[in-house]
């Protein structure tokens, strides 16, 4: 029977399953917890350049770039679906800014440089100190930075003076980064009901909790309708569905990280658990590429445009 | 990946659109919400067009009657039906929804014979008695007694929230056979005539003001024991059955009905000056990402469907994409009840201190949608659904 196939094809799983290997091998949990550690308040580097080379030649920068310029050819589908993997590992770095970097500035495409863009709005931008280059930058070197304290251990901030514009990679970042938040959010789903099935508390697992339970089942929700409006977005590319991927992939990372913290109970308010990490990552990236405030409004004016 | 339709998929669209365009403007005038013989009727008489054109049971199999359209075509038609505004099931949503796919699923060749063409016909209403004052969420406690008398059922009690239970001709009943079995396992599925002796309706009144169901007393109600549908104590399987039937696509066109109502929403706010609030302008915004990616959930669900029988396809999961199972319909209704209360309560906002006003062409909305988180499982029982079928938590004890 043939229709609307949404679902990811065989290849596509195939490439998904590829990064998740990659990932799993080289930044698994001992991984993370060693770059939060090094990452510290002296403020050693955060993005691993070997991994990121490696990154390269598995194609996730290079992804969309056409096969002529050495790219891989493939689209906003295939795109979506590592950047899942790479959310839900909890991958540092700019990596949005690196992929849509691809065929715009040397190495990037190839994991060799590392790209940050202005996407952060404010005057904030991130791995300055790490970063080959800026995108949305008018000039070279990258400007120039002062160091300040970033609420997330593995997103380094540096304050500027002047800010570029990126406003034409708008569309495709916040897509990506909603993909990221996606992976983040299905990730402390994970985390939440394991816990939930282990912990026990009154002589039962705290998941046997109604109240434990509907936190996790309202997590789900949330995480499945933004999974799906983030595919849909990556198939449509329509300006409307990337604005709302982004927003319920916002809702959906930074509400189930927030969940997951109350169902770990004092154990989420650890540095030690992971939680943390997705929550202030989650911040993070529920402003980068845009304003919730932009999206809605687009989407407003699109409301009002429709059907009349 | 994909959300292109083939080219059969878009002819059948295309046609479907014309027909729609030829039918809809010499449809009668709606009746009002309050008299009911005339619901049944204006409802009857649309089903009997779709039937004289085809578009009766699209997606139900050949042997039933249907005419075995894909899922994809069925939500094609559920799309494009609410699009042109055409009219809902109304009356007969039990029928085509929840008893006819039951009997087209469990019933005998003669039982098929007899119930399915008159609901595709639209010449019998079904109407659903399952609850009752003692036995809501927790279904299976119901105690509605069928005794054995002969070739018939003798049945005595009560049942209560039956939706068109006044203009019904058949009711699907729940009954208990087995009073000492497991409760899940003494329960009997019955199509009841209405017009028997000893059925009582007394119409309710729900808090819009009409009389959308009623309560149905059961006095000695002799039903034939042909009119069982599976097997004896096997009621609670055959009626599972039929509830994943019902919430796959139950809810497609009133997405589509929810995107509309809000662009109509928005006009109102442009004109009456409340667009201007950047507050509400957003959170209507923020609505209409909501509603397209409900449109795009159903989809998915429909999508994940093709080529699977609907009950199997209920309990797939989505497995290797991402390792979170997932199944379409509590996750579903538990997004779209929400965001359909939010739609009204938003759609207040815009009419300001016209939202107390009867008459307003939101405000019966607004009071309808008050039922989305109660009716065919409250969100509480959706979550439970989630939590323990969907996500494998514990029950609790
Ligand atoms: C508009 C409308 C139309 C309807 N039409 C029909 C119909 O045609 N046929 C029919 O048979 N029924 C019909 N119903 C009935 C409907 O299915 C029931 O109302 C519903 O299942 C809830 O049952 P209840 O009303 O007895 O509430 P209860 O089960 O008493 O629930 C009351 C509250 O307790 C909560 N609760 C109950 N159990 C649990 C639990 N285990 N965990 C957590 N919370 C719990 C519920 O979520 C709810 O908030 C209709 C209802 C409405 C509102």
């Amino acid at each position: 029977m043939r229709g609307v196939h949404f679902q990811p094809t065989e290849d596509q799983e195939a490439l998904r399953a590829g990064v998740r290997d990659l990932l799993a091998g080289r930044y698994g949990r001992e991984e993370l917890r060693a770059s939060v550690d090094g990452a510290g308040p002296a403020g050693g580097p955060v993005v691993d350049r070997g991994l990121w080379r490696e990154l390269g030649e598995a194609g996730f920068f290079a992804l969309r770039l056409p096969e002529a310029e050495g790219g891989v050819g493939l689209g906003l589908p295939e795109a979506v679906l590592v950047f899942e993997e790479a959310g839900r590992a909890l991958l540092p770095g700019p990596l949005v800014a690196t992929h849509l970097a691809a065929g715009v500035v040397p190495g990037a495409a190839a994991g060799k440089a590392v790209v940050t863009a202005f996407d952060l709005g404010g005057d904030l931008v991130a791995y300055l100190g790490e970063a080959d280059a800026v995108l949305g930058a008018s000039g070279e070197p990258p400007p120039a930075g002062e160091p300040v304290r970033s609420v997330d251990p593995l997103t380094p901030l540096h304050r500027v003076a002047a800010y570029g514009d990126v406003s034409e990679y708008r569309a495709t970042g916040t897509l990506l980064t909603a993909a990221l938040q996606v992976g983040s959010a299905l990730r402390t789903l994970e985390l939440a009901v394991r816990y939930a099935a282990e912990r026990e508390q009154f002589g039962q697992p705290i998941g046997a909790f109604q109240a434990v339970k509907h936190l996790c089942a309202g997590m789900l929700v949330r995480a499945e309708v933004a999974r799906t409006a983030v595919y849909a977005a990556a198939v449509t590319a329509a300006p409307g569905e990337i604005a709302a991927a982004g927003l319920l992939a916002d809702e959906a990372a930074v509400a189930g990280a927030r969940d997951c913290l109350q169902v770990y109970g004092g154990m989420g308010f650890t540095w030690e658990a992971d939680v943390h990490l997705h929550l202030k990552r989650a911040w993070v990236r529920a402003g980068q590429w845009g304003t919730a405030a932009q999206a809605e409004e687009l989407l407003a004016e699109e409301l009002l445009a429709s059907g009349s | 990946m994909d959300l292109t339709y083939t080219e059969e998929e878009q002819d059948f669209r295309a046609r479907l659109r014309a027909w729609l365009a030829v039918v809809l403007p010499g449809l009668p005038a709606r009746p009002s919400p309050d008299d009911w013989p005339g619901r049944r009727a204006y409802d009857a008489g649309w089903q009997r067009r779709l039937y004289d054109a085809g578009y009766a049971g699209l997606h139900w199999p050949l042997d039933a009657g249907g005419r075995g359209a894909t899922p994809t075509q069925h939500l094609i038609f559920l799309e494009e039906t609410e699009r042109a505004g055409a009219p809902y099931v109304g009356a007969n949503f039990v029928g085509l929804l929840h008893a006819g796919p039951t009997i087209a699923a469990e019933g005998t060749a003669e039982q098929r014979a007899r119930w399915l063409p008159p609901v595709l016909r639209g010449d019998e209403v079904w109407c659903q008695g399952f609850s009752e004052p003692d036995a809501g969420s927790d279904l299976a406690s119901l105690r509605t007694r069928a005794v054995r008398d002969g070739d018939a059922y003798v049945v005595t009690g009560s049942k209560v929230w039956t939706s068109h239970a006044e203009v019904a001709d058949w009711c699907e009943l729940l009954v208990r056979t087995d009073p000492d079995a497991p409760k899940h396992r003494g329960i009997t599925w019955l199509a009841m005539p209405m017009d028997a002796p000893g059925v009582t309706v007394r119409p309710l009144r729900t808090l819009a003001g009409s009389a959308e169901f009623a309560e149905v007393f059961l006095d000695e109600v002799r039903v034939p024991v042909a009119n069982r549908v599976g097997a004896e104590n096997d009621g609670w399987r055959v009626t599972m059955v039929t509830l994943s039937f019902e919430r796959g696509t139950a809810f497609v066109g009133e997405v589509v009905a929810c995107r509309r109502t809000l662009g109509e929403l928005a006009r109102r706010a442009k004109e009456n000056g409340s667009w201007d609030d950047p507050v509400l302008r957003r959170r209507m915004g923020r609505l209409y990402g909501e509603f397209g990616a409900l449109w795009r959930l159903t989809q998915w669900n429909v999508s994940e469907a093709m080529g699977v029988p609907p009950v199997r396809a209920k309990s797939r999961t989505r497995g290797s994409s991402g390792g979170v199972p997932g199944t379409g319909g509590s996750v579903f209704k538990l997004a779209y009840s929400h965001a359909r209360q939010e739609l009204y309560d938003t759609a207040a906002q815009v009419l300001g201190a016209g939202s107390l006003v009867l008459d307003e062409e939101w405000t019966l909305d607004r009071l309808s949608s008050l039922s989305y988180t109660i009716a065919a499982g409250t969100s509480q029982i959706q979550r439970n659904i989630v939590a323990e079928r969907i996500l494998g938590l514990p029950k609790g004890r």
